[in-house]
C-alpha cells in the first residue's frame, strides 16, 4: 500500500480534531480554563502534528509544532489566557484548516499566511512568557526577522516600492541543484524577461527584466527553493559584464516543458520541501501589497487542480448499526415465514416455495454484505507502520525490522479506526525509547537490528493487539524518580506492574529530551484514555535489557462471533466457539470428587474442574445428573475446565450485542445476541463463569467446608 | 384568525401544563412524564438474567436493541404479580438508555395543570419520595407521579453501573 492511500484518512481525522479543538476553544473560559479542555486542545494539536510529520506535510507540522508548544505552556499554567489570546488560537486553528485544505487539493499552503501566523505565535510567546518557541530542537527555522509584525495580521501598506516596468533584478540562487535551478529559471521567465543567466551550482545569478516586485518573485520561488537560497537585489550595475556569460539560453522555458506541467510539479514538490518560518531580510513578512497578492493569487490559481471529490462516504456507525439491526429483523421475519410455509401441506404452491428459497438466499446475502461493511482486517491498521517505522528509524539512526502477525484478524471498523492513534503512539515510543542505537545494542550483546513486532489475535472473547520490541525495557528506577519529581505518590516497594502503570499518568515522560517523535508524555496518557474509552485495557510486560511488550486487550463489542449454542433447562446460551475444545459425555468412572463438594473430570491424562451452567447461573429445570449432561471442555484465560450443559444445539455466527448499552455488566456473561426466533441469548464469558462458580461455592456454608477439611486432616495424621 | 388565537392560547397553556401517561400497578395509579415514553408493547420473550435482583425480569429484543425489563410491581412489593394479556411493557428513555417497565395496565394520558400537582409527602420506605415528582390530584383520583429518570438510574435499581459506586 502506498502512503498516499492514508492521506484521506489523515485529512478526515485532522478535520475532526480541528473541529474538536474549535469547540473546546470556544467553550474555554479564559479566566478559569478547564485543564481537561486545555489538555484536549493540546492533544488535538499533538495528534495533527504527528500525522503531518508522518506524511511530510511540513508547513502543517511546523505550524502545529509552534502551536503545540504554546499550548503546552498554557496547560502548564505558564501562559495566562486572555480572550485575545484565545482569538489568536482560533485564528491559528483556522489557518491549520486552510493548510489542510491546501494539502488535500495538492496545493502548497499559503506561505504568507503561514509566516504571519508563525510570527504571531512567536511574538505571543515572547511577550507573554518571555520565551522563544523553538524549544531547542528540530531544525530551527531561519533567524526571525527583527521586526515582529502585529499579531492581528493587518497587512502593512508601506511595502517596498513596486519596481516600474523594465527594472532589472539580480536573482541569486545559492546552492540550488541543477534540476531545481532549471525550474526556477522557468518560473522567472514567466514573471519577466530573463536577460542573462550565469554561474555554477553554488551561486547562480539570473538577471531579470520585470515589473514584478522582489516579494512576489520570492513567493513564487518558495515553491521550489528554500528562502535562504534566494537573494534578490536590483541589478543595474551588473549589466556590462553580462554579455560574456550569455549562453545556455538553450534551456529557455519555451523550448522545454510547458508552463502548466512545470507548475504542477513545482506545487507537489513544495509539499515535501520544507519552508522555514521566515524569509531573508530582503523583505518583511507582513509586507504584502494588494497587487502582490493578486499576482501570487493568479500564480496559484493556474496551478490549482479542481478540488478532489471523495470516492468514499463517511457514514456514522450508528447508521450502519441500524441497518444491521433492520437486516436482522428481516432475517427473523423471513425464518418465521419459512416456518409457516413448511407447516403448510406438502401441496404448497411450488412458486411459493421457490420464492421463499430466493428470499432466504437474498436475505442471507444482504446480511453478509451489511456485516462486511463493519469488518476490516487488521492489515488496514498494520500496513501504515512499515513506512512510519522506516522513517522514524532513519530519523533516530536506529536499525529496526518490523514484523506483523495476524494481519487477517478481522476487527470491527469502529475499533480499527480508534486503535490507530494509540498504536501509533506505542510504535513511536518503542522506536524512540525502547530500541537502542545499533552501538548500544552490540555492546549489550544483542544484534544491531532491533525487532519490532505487531501482532493481533482473537483470544477468549477478547482481541489482543501487541507491540513487542526487544529494546532496553523500562527503567524502573528512572520511572520512580520521575514520578517523585512529578509529585506522584510512589514507594520503592511497588510491584513492577504498578510502576509500569505510572507511565500512563498525564504529562509523564522519562525521555530526557522532548523530540517531535515522542517524549512529551502525552502519548501514553492518550493511549490509555483511548483504550479505556473502547472498554479495553493496556498491559505492559517489560524486562530490563530484554524489551517491552505492550498489550492492548479489547473486549468484543460489536464484533461478530462464531458461537456454539447450547441449551440448559429451558434457556439457550452461546459459547464462543474459540473457547470450545471438545465435548463429550461424562461417565461415572471418570468423575472424581475433591474436598467433598468439588468435582473433577478425567479427560485422557488431565483432571479438569467441573462447572455446571445451571449452578453458576441458577437455571431451573436443568439436568442435574451429571452422566445425563454433556461436558464441553472449554478454555479461557489459560484455564481449562469442563462445562456441563444439557444439550448442544449447533454452531452459528452471532452478532455480539453489548449488554451495557442499556443495562450493566452481568457476571459470567460477556454480551448478548439475538437468535433466529427474535429472542435474546446470553453469550457466556468462559473465564468469568469459572470465577463466578468459585465465588458461589465459597459463599456456601463455611462449616461444611471446615468440617471436611479437619476430617481429612485427622485422616492424614492417623495414616 | 380565530383559530390562530386558539392555537396560541393553547400553546401558552401547554407550557405550564404537563402530560402524563397513567398506568396501574394493582389498585394504585401511577403516572410518568409522557415525553419519556418511547412506546408501549406486550410482555413477551424475556430472557432471564442470572444473579440479578428479582424485579429485573431480564432482557428483550427491541428491534435489534437489547433492553432490560424491570417489573415495578415486584419492586414496589405488590401482592399479585401476574403476567397476562393485559400486562404491558412501557418502553422509556432514560438519558441515552432504553428500559422497559412492566405494569398491570396503561389507562390513559392526562394533562395536569401546575396547581393539580402537590408535593409528595416525606414517607415511603419502599418508594422513597426522592423518586417522586409529586402527587397529582384529578377529581377523586390520586396519581403518583414518578420521576422515572431518578428511579431507574438509582443505585437500588441496579440497572446502571455507577463508576466508583462500590467505593
Amino acid at each position: 500500500m502506498d502512503i498516499t492511500d492514508f492521506y484521506d484518512t489523515f485529512f478526515e481525522e485532522a478535520e475532526e480534531l480541528l473541529a474538536d479543538m474549535e469547540r473546546h476553544l470556544l467553550e474555554l473560559d479564559p479566566a478559569a480554563p478547564d485543564t481537561e479542555q486545555l489538555n484536549a486542545i493540546f492533544r488535538a494539536a499533538h495528534s495533527i502534528k504527528g500525522g503531518a510529520g508522518t506524511f511530510g506535510f511540513d508547513v502543517l507540522q511546523r505550524t502545529t509544532h509552534l502551536f503545540e508548544n504554546l499550548l503546552d505552556h498554557t496547560r502548564r499554567g505558564e501562559l495566562r489566557l486572555r480572550p485575545d489570546i484565545v482569538d489568536i488560537f482560533l485564528e491559528t486553528k483556522d489557518m491549520l484548516n486552510d493548510q489542510l485544505d491546501a494539502y488535500r487539493n495538492e496545493q502548497a499552503p499559503d506561505q504568507e499566511a503561514y509566516e504571519r501566523i508563525c510570527q504571531t505565535l512567536k511574538t505571543l510567546a515572547l511577550e507573554e512568557i518571555g520565551q522563544s518557541l523553538d524549544g531547542g530542537h528540530e531544525a530551527a527555522p531561519a533567524p526571525t526577522p527583527a521586526t515582529p509584525p502585529e499579531p492581528e495580521a493587518a497587512p502593512a501598506e508601506d511595502a517596498p516600492t513596486l519596481p516600474s516596468a523594465g527594472d532589472q533584478l539580480l536573482v541569486a540562487l545559492i546552492g540550488v541543484g541543477d534540476k531545481d535551478r532549471e525550474l526556477l529559471v522557468e518560473e522567472l521567465a514567466q514573471l519577466g524577461e530573463v536577460v542573462e543567466q550565469r554561474g555554477d551550482a553554488e551561486r547562480y545569478e539570473v538577471v531579470l527584466s520585470t515589473s514584478v516586485s522582489a516579494e512576489d518573485i520570492e513567493a513564487v520561488m518558495c515553491f521550489i527553493a528554500e528562502p535562504e537560497q534566494v537573494a534578490i537585489s536590483t541589478a543595474a550595475s551588473s549589466n556590462a559584464a553580462a554579455d560574456v556569460h550569455a549562453q545556455a539560453t538553450g534551456s529557455e522555458p519555451e523550448a522545454s516543458s510547458p508552463g502548466a506541467s512545470s507548475q504542477g510539479s513545482a506545487s507537489t514538490d513544495s509539499a515535501s520541501t520544507s519552508q522555514p518560518a521566515s524569509t531573508p531580510s530582503a523583505s518583511t513578512p507582513s509586507a504584502s501589497t494588494p497587487p502582490a497578492k493578486g499576482a501570487a493569487g493568479t500564480e496559484r490559481k493556474t496551478s490549482a487542480k479542481p478540488a478532489k471529490e471523495n470516492s468514499s462516504i463517511r457514514v456514522s456507525v450508528d447508521k450502519v448499526d441500524q441497518i444491521i439491526n433492520l437486516v436482522g429483523e428481516l432475517i427473523i421475519t423471513q425464518s418465521m415465514l419459512d416456518q409457516t410455509v413448511s407447516e403448510l401441506d406438502g401441496a404448497a404452491d411450488p412458486r411459493l416455495l421457490n420464492g421463499m428459497n430466493l428470499l432466504q438466499r437474498n436475505a442471507r446475502d444482504l446480511q453478509e454484505a451489511v456485516m462486511s461493511v463493519r469488518m476490516v482486517p487488521m492489515d488496514y491498521v498494520f500496513s501504515r507502520y512499515p513506512r512510519l517505522v522506516r522513517d522514524l528509524a532513519g530519523k533516530l539512526d536506529k536499525e529496526v525490522e518490523l514484523t506483523t502477525e495476524g494481519e487477517s484478524t478481522e476487527l470491527d471498523k469502529s475499533l480499527t479506526e480508534r486503535i490507530i492513534d494509540p498504536l501509533t503512539h506505542l510504535v513511536r515510543n518503542s522506536l524512540d525509547h525502547g530500541i537502542e542505537s545499533p552501538q548500544t545494542r552490540l555492546a549489550a550483546g544483542k544484534p544491531a537490528t532491533g525487532r519490532l513486532t505487531l501482532s493481533a489475535q482473537h483470544q477468549g472473547g477478547n482481541i489482543l493487539i501487541e507491540v513487542i520490541d526487544d529494546g532496553a525495557g523500562l527503567d524502573r528506577e528512572r520511572i520512580l524518580a520521575k514520578a517523585r519529581d512529578s509529585g506522584l505518590s510512589v514507594s520503592d516497594s511497588m510491584s513492577d506492574d504498578e510502576v509500569w502503570q505510572l507511565i500512563f499518568a498525564p504529562g509523564f515522560s522519562t525521555a530526557a529530551q522532548v523530540s517531535d517523535v515522542s517524549g512529551r508524555g502525552v502519548g501514553m496518557d492518550v493511549v490509555k484514555r483511548n483504550i479505556q474509552a473502547m472498554g479495553g485495557h493496556v498491559e505492559i510486560l517489560s524486562r530490563q535489557g530484554q524489551g517491552t511488550t505492550t498489550r492492548i486487550v479489547l473486549p468484543l463489542t460489536l464484533a461478530i462471533l462464531d458461537g456454539m449454542s447450547i441449551r440448559v433447562g429451558d434457556e439457550t446460551f452461546i459459547l464462543p466457539l474459540s473457547a470450545v475444545l471438545e465435548s463429550l459425555q461424562p461417565s461415572r468412572e471418570h468423575l472424581y470428587s475433591m474436598a467433598g463438594d468439588d468435582q473433577v473430570l478425567q479427560v485422557r491424562d488431565e483432571y479438569l474442574p467441573v462447572v455446571a451452567v445451571h449452578e453458576a447461573l441458577d437455571v431451573a429445570n436443568a439436568r442435574t445428573e451429571i452422566t445425563e449432561t454433556i461436558a464441553v471442555i472449554v478454555q479461557g484465560e489459560g484455564r481449562r475446565y469442563a462445562l456441563l450443559v444439557d444439550d448442544l444445539i449447533g454452531q452459528q455466527q452471532v452478532v455480539v450485542k453489548n449488554l451495557e448499552t442499556n443495562y450493566r455488566r452481568v457476571p459470567g456473561v460477556s454480551a448478548a445476541t439475538i437468535l433466529g426466533d427474535g429472542s435474546v441469548a446470553l453469550i457466556l464469558d468462559i473465564a468469568d463463569l469459572h470465577r463466578l462458580h468459585r465465588e458461589k461455592r465459597q459463599r456456601k456454608p463455611r462449616d461444611l467446608a471446615s468440617q471436611t477439611a479437619s476430617h481429612s486432616l485427622t485422616e492424614d495424621l492417623s495414616a | 384568525m380565530n383559530q390562530h388565537t386558539d392555537l396560541a392560547a393553547q400553546a401558552a397553556t401547554d407550557l405550564s401544563h404537563r402530560e402524563f401517561l397513567v398506568f396501574s400497578l394493582g389498585d394504585e395509579e401511577y403516572a410518568i412524564d409522557i415525553l419519556k415514553v418511547q412506546e408501549i408493547r406486550g410482555y413477551e420473550n424475556v430472557t432471564r438474567i442470572a444473579n440479578a435482583p428479582a424485579f429485573i425480569k431480564g432482557v428483550t429484543n427491541l428491534r435489534g436493541v437489547i433492553v432490560p425489563i424491570v417489573d415495578l410491581r415486584i419492586k414496589f412489593h405488590l401482592e399479585r404479580v401476574e403476567y397476562g394479556g393485559q400486562t404491558v411493557v412501557i418502553v422509556v428513555n432514560v438519558g441515552t438508555r432504553v428500559v422497559g417497565i412492566v405494569v398491570d395496565a396503561v389507562s390513559d394520558v392526562m394533562t395536569l395543570a401546575p396547581d393539580q400537582i402537590k408535593p409528595a409527602p416525606e414517607f415511603g420506605v419502599t418508594l422513597s419520595s426522592d423518586y417522586l415528582s409529586g402527587l397529582g390530584s384529578l377529581d377523586d383520583r390520586m396519581l403518583v407521579l414518578v420521576d422515572i429518570d431518578k428511579l431507574l438510574t438509582s443505585d437500588e435499581m441496579a440497572l446502571v453501573e455507577h463508576a466508583g459506586a462500590s467505593a
